[in-house]
């Protein structure tokens, strides 16, 4: 708990008000004891005179010293202000405990006026309390603890439910405990820490109320001073001697801010711990990712020519800045797309599959940070930054995201966010875009486009969302569709028309798709290539087709392995791949996947594998590529080889 | 509420299944909301009648002064029904309120009616002008603080905004007056500081109330800006390559709006009670500055009215937000079941 509290004071925040709260309680103490005299002494010949040597702050129509009766002021202001407090805190705990104390029925009813009563504001309260009181000092205290108690019986009330329900306050209870007793000693002592801090809060509150009283002439009256009272005398004179209100303006602002504050830093630092640390990404890293990339040799000749491709990523790096140094989810993939090609990304959630996608398409945001040897999209070079070709990207190359219930925009209507991609990159008229939106609509399946063009994305199911999303894309002519898990989201048989819809789009304008997924069967099947992530690294490039068989390293055969199908054995544990998937923010050295891997030895520990091109069309990283696994064929559970 | 109506006008049995459900819950919406407003409305009103009976000793004792004769203060105890029981001086209170009769003025002998219906036009108009200014300048400030900080960026303009916000949100509106007459009245002399015979005597008084509210606001609607280009849909604006504009203002802008709303309703309550100590800081010929001069010299009849009217004002502006936010967002509806 010390040690809690001595985080709340390191703060500058903290510390400046925790000092200023302790400035304030010591002057309450020894101003009156030092200075009454002075602040009470009538000069007659310094009758509302302005700031002076004398006088720092001027004079009253008395004569008397501003100054000191606004230090003077602060004793019965804080001492005030602190009885309105506790009044509000005491009234607050009966009737925020009334569920307890008084039995369910009455409590409720309690409960209701204390809601009701929440309802209006605090200065409304104490206006009617102040006037059930009467005007005064004492009128004005009892006002305002009263006007702070339903807001204080509101907070006693969530926390008393909280810790009610607790094990053991309902032991107490059942073994026959008061309920009285129950509540202060089992209950009160598990909220006392919000409460303080609460009343802290309240305490700045009341004293700026206290003085919004006494300004208004309801609170403390004359020969007594508060602060308000102070105000109230001096704003009359502003003219003659603005320090007459000044003083005690400031006073009180100072005074009530300081308690305020101090209290909702301490609610803070109690609370959740915010870590704030420095996130950049130092110039270091910055300059090593070209660096390293000047060994990605140029492998067009393997591909294709670069005419023929619609994306080409050599060395693409994402990194994002973390309070331990730069986190690299995504560190040097490189793979190119062919016209109409269909690619497959697969890989666990973390292996940077979606980053990669996010990263080529321009949509990482800072504090995240690419870096490539190269990145072009039919020819156009994205590293340039996303405004430079943003027609090109609009109407080319279409994004389907994983969730069709949260990619939309849920205030705006369906067909509008179709057509705003007509009218912003292809220039036309609202109207056409209109016409071409409820067109698009219908060739991705929407029954009756006419009228689901007017509707919220929320009036539409998952499913006709994300066909309206593939909708969205072929607004334009795309040449590359990304998709980032276009089916997790949906039911099974969704899923397929989904993929059928996707299918057809290609088919037609000859489109190529990156299609990521966590789901090996749905890539094999609808793919021509997979790439194979793991740890933000490209560990297998292969053909769909050699996915069941040729696969040759041992990731992409565990995964394949992992997938249950008719000859699955449903007696046996369904497979999974053992262990777990890397973290970005580890420090990889040698393959990332060597702990989890059976063909691991020190070897592949200590050298991170290149991926090198091997057989069939395959480009593989690792060292023992292709190596029987010792894979259980029966469970295609894997066989951990190294029990040592 | 296009929502509602385009799936009532829709013939196919889902959808018509749909709009059943949904005007089902708009009507349970509509008894549950009407219920709450009655409810407080009823706990107001017999606040309000039962302040002048919980004042301790007598009121028109209280009122007339000790020196008043004893004829004197039995007829007006008399001609304000304070003889009576007390649940038959409930009945002709709420009578009278029906019809428009709130008493007279133990003071002025003047219909307390006539007295509020004069005075209840400035201090509607201040709270107003307050309201629309606070509103009028946090909607801008906090999209376009939410822009500069969205996703960890501009860490120290937050820390600046924030702090500002902060301190200027906690300072009293009547203090921030004071601050405002120093200043532009006394030192500068550029502004009126009491009345509003003019228009640029509204100046100051506005700003007074409006910067509070501002402060706040604006925060609130930095925070929903910053959650909400965190949202999916915005990433989707961004994949459309809309220009920076649309995504703000199009995408992001009325999703942030409509969680700031419940917050509005909550200040413009207490901006209708902050007038109260405005209105005495620059002599604005409102229900504030009466309230308290009744106050001052006990004259209860226009006291209780006067509480009456801020009450209602309160719980008025408490249920129109709600409804406003209802037809802006009907989710919020079923949130509240």
């Amino acid at each position: 708990m010390s040690r809690r509290w001595l985080r709340v004071v390191r703060t500058p925040l903290g510390l400046t008000t925790g000092l200023l709260v302790t400035a304030v309680l010591v002057l309450a103490i020894v101003a009156p004891m030092l200075w009454s005299d002075r602040a009470e002494v009538i000069d007659t010949d310094h009758i509302l005179t302005g700031p002076s040597g004398d006088h720092w702050a001027g004079t009253d129509s008395l004569g008397r010293d501003i100054f000191f009766r606004a230090l003077v002021a602060t004793r019965l202001s804080m001492e005030l202000a602190l009885a309105a407090t506790v009044i509000g805190v005491v009234v607050g705990l009966v009737l925020g405990s009334a569920p307890l104390l008084l039995g369910r029925r009455l409590g409720r009813l309690v409960t209701a006026g204390v809601n009701i009563a929440v309802a209006f504001p605090g200065l409304l309260l104490a206006l009617f309390f102040a006037v059930i009181f009467g005007v005064g000092a004492t009128g004005a205290v009892l006002a305002i603890g009263m006007a702070s108690a339903p807001s204080f019986a509101r907070l006693v009330h969530t926390l008393v439910a909280g810790v009610a329900a607790l094990d053991y306050v309902s032991a107490a209870r059942v073994a026959g405990v008061g309920r009285v007793r129950v509540l202060l000693r089992h209950v009160l002592p598990n909220i006392a820490e919000p409460l303080v801090v609460n009343a802290t809060i309240s305490a700045g509150g009341s004293l700026l109320a206290f003085a919004g009283l006494s300004f208004l002439g309801l609170g403390v009256q004359a020969p007594s001073y508060d602060w308000g009272r102070l105000l109230f005398e001096g704003i009359g004179m502003i003219y003659v001697n603005p320090a007459a209100a000044l003083a005690p303006g400031l006073a009180v602002l100072v005074a009530g801010l300081a308690f305020n504050l101090f209290g909702e830093s301490v609610a803070k630092g109690l609370g959740v711990s915010t870590v704030g640390g420095r996130l950049t990404v130092t110039d270091e890293d910055a300059a090593s990712a070209p660096a390293l990339s000047a060994g990605g040799t140029d492998e067009h000749a393997l591909d294709g020519s670069p005419s023929d491709l619609v994306l080409d990523v050599q060395d693409l790096r994402v990194s994002f800045p973390g309070p331990a140094g730069p986190i690299r989810p995504v560190r040097g993939v490189s793979f190119s797309v062919r016209h109409g090609e269909a690619l497959g990304v697969v890989g666990e959630s973390g292996s940077g599959k979606s980053l990669t996608a996010l990263a080529v398409a321009q949509l990482i945001e800072e504090p995240g940070r690419v870096d490539a040897a190269r990145l072009q999209f039919r020819g156009a070079d994205l590293r340039e930054g996303p405004r430079a070709h943003r027609h090109l990207l609009g109407t080319s190359m279409a994004m389907v995201f994983q969730d069709p219930m949260t990619s939309f925009n849920p205030t705006r209507r369906m067909g509008g966010q179709l057509a705003e991609v007509a009218v912003h990159h292809q220039g036309m008229s609202r109207k056409q875009a209109m016409a071409r939106a409820v067109d698009r609509l219908r060739a991705v399946r929407v029954p009756d486009p006419e009228k689901r063009a007017t509707q919220y994305p929320h009036e539409f199911s998952g499913g006709m969302r994300q066909r309206a999303m593939i909708g969205m894309g072929v607004m334009g002519n795309p040449s590359l569709i990304i998709a980032d898990e276009p089916t997790t989201a949906l039911d099974v048989t969704v899923q397929q028309q989904v993929l059928d819809l996707l299918q057809a789009i290609r088919d037609e304008d000859d489109v190529a798709l990156v299609l990521i997924s966590h789901d090996v069967t749905v890539v094999g099947e609808v793919c021509d290539r997979v790439l194979v992530m793991y740890a933000g690294r490209i560990v297998e490039d292969l053909p769909a087709d050699q996915l069941d068989g040729g696969a040759q390293h041992p990731y992409t055969r565990a995964l394949v392995a992992a997938v249950p199908d008719m000859h699955t054995d449903l007696e046996q544990p369904l497979a999974v791949v053992p262990g777990r998937p890397v973290s970005p923010t580890d420090v990889i050295v040698g393959c990332p996947f060597a702990p989890r891997c059976p063909l691991a030895d020190d070897h592949c520990r200590t050298v991170d594998p290149p991926l090198a091109p091997v057989e069939h069309g395959i480009k593989v990283a690792c060292w023992h590529a292709g190596e029987p696994l010792g894979l259980d064929e029966e469970t295609g559970e894997l066989v951990e080889a190294d029990a040592v | 509420m296009t929502t509602t109506a385009s799936s009532v006008a829709s013939t196919p049995p889902t959808v018509g299944r749909v709009s059943g459900v949904l005007s089902h819950r708009w009507v349970r919406f509509g008894i549950r909301r009407l219920g709450r407003l009655l409810m407080s409305l009823a706990v107001l009103v017999t606040a309000s009648f039962l302040m002048i009976h919980l004042i301790p000793g007598d009121p028109v004792r209280g009122a007339l002064g000790p020196t008043a004769p004893t004829a004197l203060v039995e007829a007006r105890r008399e001609a304000l029904g304070l003889n009576d029981p007390l649940f038959v001086q409930y009945w002709h209170y709420l009578q009278g309120l029906f019809t428009g009769d709130l008493g007279t003025s133990l003071t002025s002998q003047l219909p307390v009616a006539d007295i509020v219906s004069q005075r209840l036009p400035a201090t509607l108009t201040l709270a107003m002008l307050g309201f629309l200014v606070s509103v009028a300048v946090a909607v801008p400030l906090g999209v376009l603080m939410g822009v500069v900080t969205r996703r960890g960026r501009g860490r120290r303009s937050e820390l600046a905004f924030t702090t500002t916000s902060v301190v200027l949100g906690t300072i009293p509106d009547f203090l921030i007056g004071v601050g405002l007459v120093y200043v532009f009245g006394v030192s500068l002399q550029w502004l009126p500081v009491a009345g509003n015979a003019t228009a640029d005597a509204y100046v100051l008084p506005v700003l007074a109330l409006a910067i509070g509210p501002a402060a706040i606001l604006s925060r609130i609607f930095r925070v929903e800006m910053v959650a909400v280009l965190e949202a999916d849909f915005v990433r989707t604006a961004r994949a459309k390559r809309l220009p920076s504009r649309s995504i703000y203002l199009g995408h992001a802008l009325p999703n942030a709006l409509t969680a700031g709303l419940t917050i509005c309703g909550l200040l413009l309550g207490s901006l209708v009670a902050g007038t109260v100590l405005v209105e005495n800081v620059f002599a604005w010929p409102g229900l504030g500055r009466t309230i308290v001069a009744s106050i001052l010299s006990k004259d209860y009849p226009v006291v209780q009215a006067i509480v009456l009217v801020y009450g209602v004002g309160v719980l008025l502006a408490n249920t129109v937000v709600d409804v406003a936010l209802a037809l802006l967002d009907p989710r919020s509806m079923i949130a509240e079941d």
